[in-house]
């Protein structure tokens, strides 16, 4: 990639206070990503995974090291990065076009202008003739897609989702990630995607990192060399199961390794 | 036995209906036996007066023109009183339930004051406020604040925390985001909270109009206490407890209006 670089963390560590005194959930991560790149972010429970990504999302603050946004710090949530939860979290008393067109508030399109992005992006994510629909009456898919338009709306440089189709059953899921695809293919920004689930992340991504847990720090960074645009006749590729053979072992390594911390 | 299996099954629906009728069941049977036990003479009437005699009751005061007016000056008691409790409970439970530092100014403050007894304030509320409307007011206003205070303050900790989230990277400031996203997100649990909150300054209604009042329909009852009107006293609770239940009932027909698009709307 010769792309310059968009987001930068620099030595990020992050330690909470827990009961018997502070627990470093990170220890040290260090990422430069490229403006663009489809980055998934894997590992087990307690990595620390959705704690960088809050930190990168400004909800969260560093203990140790930096953020930077184009070699600007990050203080706080801002405009310039969007953010998609596993809970949907949209606002449920606004219909579909109420969420997205909700995201556009503070920007300074003109009402025509902003009408035109929120049904551009109605549309982009497969949702026209639901506008006027409530979250209440959309199925977790529809309401997850609801989410990606109201982040990607107002044009951020950087899409921020975490586990974002967690709790989405596996059809769906799969339905989800192509449309995230292509989506994304149509509307480049750098994407920082964290999952659990290690076929999902190749199959997005870019670039796979997974953490070590406990305390978090990259374990691996690899680049995933499969073409884009892609199907999920990728998922049976043998490329594709090599990535996938290497990520799985060093999550279970990580497993057993906590595993035997714990004593289970 | 079919019947049996069919209404009673855990968390199963059973026919509309039923469900309907069976709240008016139990009251018909305690009617059945108050009745039985007035109409045998098995307790003289100054304990328990017959049904007709507190219905008669009722009847003389909607003749003398006694009830409207009780009623009329109670339930603006009840208003203004809830109203005013109301007004300051939701911004402050708002604050309290977003701001740690609110949270640790006024929590334990309200949770030690919501125990002291309000009937016991009475003589202070005179001296403070004197012996009009604004008194009665005051009761039911300490009557109902603290509690819903602390009420409201939970139902907003109740929302998505990544809906405040998802304020912030839209690049909302904290008051838009309390104001637009907080508020709305909590309103259907804030409006049971109403629904329940109305209830308790109900039930001090009795206790507001307890002294130096001269109309109202808890005013009625304590007077009735003097001369030993039990037909008059039934009355007037049976009759509070009416009122009660139709405020609850608009209350309910309200909010499923309100909040449609709400989840947790049954």
């Amino acid at each position: 990639m010769s792309e310059p670089v968009k987001l930068s963390v620099v030595q990020v560590g992050k330690t909470f206070k827990g009961n018997d005194g502070p627990v470093t959930a990170i220890e040290s991560i260090s990422l430069d990503i490229p403006q663009n790149q489809f980055v998934s972010i894997v590992g087990t429970s307690g990595c620390g995974k959705s704690t960088l990504l809050n930190m990168i999302g400004g909800l969260d603050e560093a203990t140790t090291g930096h953020i930077l946004i184009d070699g600007e710090p990050v203080r706080g949530p801002g405009r310039d990065r969007g953010f998609v939860f596993q809970s949907y979290s949209l606002f449920e008393w606004m219909t579909v076009e109420g969420n997205i067109r909700f995201a556009l508030e503070k920007s300074a399109l003109s009402k025509p202008e902003k009408q035109e992005l929120v049904a551009h992006f109605v549309n982009a994510v497969g949702l026209s003739g639901f506008q006027n629909a409530y979250p209440k009456q959309l199925s977790g898919g529809m309401r997850q897609r609801v989410a990606i338009a109201r982040a990607l709306v107002y044009q951020p440089a950087i899409l921020l989702m975490d586990e974002p189709f967690g709790a989405l059953d596996a059809q769906t899921r799969g339905m989800m990630q192509e449309l995230l695809l292509t989506v994304w293919e149509n509307h480049r920004v750098t994407v920082l995607f964290v999952t659990h689930d290690v076929d999902e992340a190749i199959f997005l991504a870019d670039r796979v990192v997974v953490l070590a847990s406990r305390p978090g720090r990259v374990k691996k960074d690899m680049m995933i060399d499969l073409a884009r645009s892609r199907t999920p006749n990728v998922l049976t590729d043998p490329t594709f199961a090599h990535y996938k053979r290497e990520i799985l072992a060093d999550i279970r390594e990580e497993t057993l390794k906590v595993m035997s911390l714990e004593r289970i | 036995m079919m019947h049996r299996k069919t209404l009673l099954r855990l968390r199963k629906d059973i026919p509309e209906p039923i469900f309907r009728l069976s709240g008016f069941l139990i009251p018909l049977l305690l009617l059945a036996i108050w009745a039985g036990v007035t109409w045998l003479g098995l307790v003289r009437p100054l304990f328990l007066p017959s049904p007709w005699s507190v219905i008669g009751e009722g009847v003389r005061q909607l003749r003398e023109g006694i009830l409207l007016e009780d009623a009329s000056v109670s339930i603006y008691r009840i208003i203004v009183g809830w109203l005013a409790a109301t007004v300051v409970a939701v911004p402050l439970g708002i604050l309290m339930g977003n701001y740690r530092l609110m949270e640790g100014l006024f929590e334990p403050l309200i949770s030690t004051v919501r125990y002291m007894p309000v009937v016991a304030l009475i003589p202070l509320s005179i001296l403070w406020a004197g012996i009009g409307d604004v008194q009665k007011i005051l009761i039911l206003f300490l009557g109902t604040f603290f509690q819903q205070a602390l009420m409201i303050m939970d139902n907003v900790k109740n929302i998505d925390i990544n809906l405040i989230r998802a304020g912030q990277t839209l690049g909302f400031s904290d008051g838009e985001i309390l104001r637009r996203i907080v508020l709305p997100a909590a309103m259907p649990g804030i409006w049971d909270t109403f629904r329940i909150t109305i209830g308790w300054t109900w039930t001090y209604l009795v206790v507001a109009e307890l002294v130096a009042a001269n109309a109202g329909l808890g005013r009625r009852i304590m007077d009735a206490q003097r001369y030993l009107a039990t037909d008059t006293i039934l009355f007037g609770i049976l009759f509070i407890g009416l009122l009660g239940l139709l405020t609850d009932y608009l209350f309910k027909r309200a909010g499923r209006s309100l909040f449609t698009w709400s989840s947790q709307t049954r």
